[in-house]
């Protein structure tokens, strides 16, 4: 711009040519496009950069609270990494149901081993709209004063309406009662199906068996109580079916054969 | 000149407000309006990010190429979007949460690039940051009325304070479900629009056809 005011001499230097070009030469046009493109790119990629461990930071303390808050000991005045603690992070294969000590439990990443094709694979029948299952997790036990299990926390996600929800389950140490269950990642219809986040719903969750006595899977969302019994039954949110369609068949995936039966027998035989 | 820039700030408000009078920025007034919160947190960040694209733009305007002027913008918006979204990230945990996928949306905010077309590639770079201030500022106005009301007989809440008891939580108040619903901004927009023009006769756009008056043969 400067280059107006001057006298009409030659033009120094590389960049000054070019900005003494006209406006709309092809030259002048890369230029622009070039040196734009280049400046804009440094800027984010320095804003991301230097951002990152700030953000990181963020995203695991809020996945931390979360695992607090479905396992009920959520206490906002303490500090949440050292509330953290009380937990026990395991690696669990899913097809065998054990733990595995392949990987380190506090820095595994679940979405990026369920993304990696060595670490899992396609699913063909995919209730919960998943696409691609894990074959590691990890999971959080809480023992209680005598160092029994007390709770499993066990990382769920599925498809609903919008969104892919991504929550926990707690469960009680028989493996069978529901403490209850909590997305901390989900992007449906505010007021409808964001009601997941409702704590009244997420209240009806607790004191629910999965299983009936012959080991069937009986666990529904539906807006009818199933045959059943209310005991393996949630109410359906209003104004949300394919949300709670989603979160239907996402607990029931979760908790059957392709996801954590396995894990769940092996804890009734005593094997954990 | 002070007063020109004080009419600049203050005339996007009510008199030339870019959703009621020039209707740009409707599609982003209708998927951040159910909660107050995040009308608020957005119409921050699209008055930020008109301001600077406006800045930055009108700085380099007698550079810009007319055939790639559009791309130019853009690529200014998407950088500075991308920064907005970057620090709500690592700054603003929870609202970026609520926020997802409409801060990444701001960049095709009809406002944002009205602005930097209409106004920034002909006008000084101070000027053009006033101006991005006052029209995003004129958004951020509308967005908080239809915020106001959608929040309020939507979810009984405003600022997510519980204000009616809905019945889900043991009150009394039915939510009305449709204003949680995109279309309802439609409607409370056009009722905007409507006290805005009644209020100054001045808005009324004049009809583009006229009634004649045929004579009997």
């Amino acid at each position: 711009m400067a280059d107006h005011d001057q006298t009409p001499t030659e033009p120094q230097g590389f960049i000054r040519r070019f900005l003494a070009l006209p406006t709309d030469s092809v030259p002048k046009t890369l230029f622009v496009a070039i040196s734009l493109c280049l400046v804009a790119s440094m800027i984010v990629s320095a804003a991301a950069v230097a951002l990152r461990p700030l953000q990181e930071v963020n995203a695991l303390k809020d996945k931390q609270i979360n695992i607090l808050q479905v396992a009920g000991i959520y206490d906002p005045s303490k500090d949440v990494v050292e509330s953290f603690a009380a937990f026990e992070p395991h690696v669990l294969e899913l097809k065998t149901g054990d733990f595995t000590d392949k990987f380190d439990a506090a820095s595994f990443d679940d979405r990026a081993a369920a993304a990696d094709p060595a670490t899992s694979e396609a699913l063909s029948d995919d209730p919960a709209g998943i696409g691609r299952l894990g074959d590691y997790v990890t999971v959080y036990l809480l023992r209680d004063a005598n160092g029994d299990i007390d709770k499993l926390i066990l990382p769920i996600h599925g498809y609903g309406l919008w969104s892919t929800l991504y929550g926990f389950i707690a469960l009680e140490e028989d493996g069978n009662d529901i403490f209850g269950l909590q997305f901390y990642e989900q992007a449906e219809t505010p007021g409808l199906g964001a009601e997941v986040d409702n704590p009244r719903w997420k209240a009806l969750w607790n004191g629910k068996k999965l299983r009936d006595e012959n080991g069937d899977l009986q666990i529904s969302v539906t807006k009818t109580a199933p045959a059943a019994g209310s005991e393996y039954h949630i109410d359906a949110l209003a104004g949300a079916t394919l949300t709670t369609v989603g979160v239907h068949n996402l607990v029931r995936f979760w908790m059957g054969e392709a996801g954590y039966k396995p894990f769940l027998d092996n804890l009734k035989a005593g094997n954990i | 000149m002070a007063h020109k820039r004080r009419e600049m700030l203050i005339d996007p408000l009510v008199d030339n407000n870019p959703i009621t009078l020039q209707v740009l920025g409707i599609c982003s007034a209708l998927a951040v309006t159910s909660s107050l919160q995040v009308a608020f947190v957005m119409s921050i960040a699209v008055t930020l990010v008109t301001a600077f694209s406006s800045m930055f733009i009108s700085m380099i305007r007698n550079q810009i190429p007319s055939s790639i002027r559009i791309i130019v913008q853009m690529v200014i918006i998407a950088s500075l979007v991308i920064l907005v979204d970057q620090m709500l990230k690592a700054f603003a945990f929870e609202i970026s949460k609520t926020l997802s996928v409409f801060v990444g949306l701001i960049i095709t905010n009809c406002i944002v690039m009205g602005r930097a077309e209409a106004f920034a590639m002909k006008n000084g770079p101070i000027d053009s940051f006033i101006d991005g201030i006052g029209n995003g500022l004129g958004y951020g106005l509308i967005l908080m009325l239809v915020g106001v009301i959608r929040e309020l007989f939507g979810s009984g809440s405003l600022f997510g304070v519980t204000i009616l008891e809905t019945v889900n939580n043991g009150g009394w108040y039915v939510p009305n479900g449709l204003l949680l619903l995109p279309p309802s901004a439609f409607f409370i927009i056009g009722l905007i629009i409507w006290a805005f023009r009644s209020w100054k006769t001045d808005q009324v756009e004049e009809r583009e056809y006229k009634i004649q008056t045929v004579e009997a043969h």
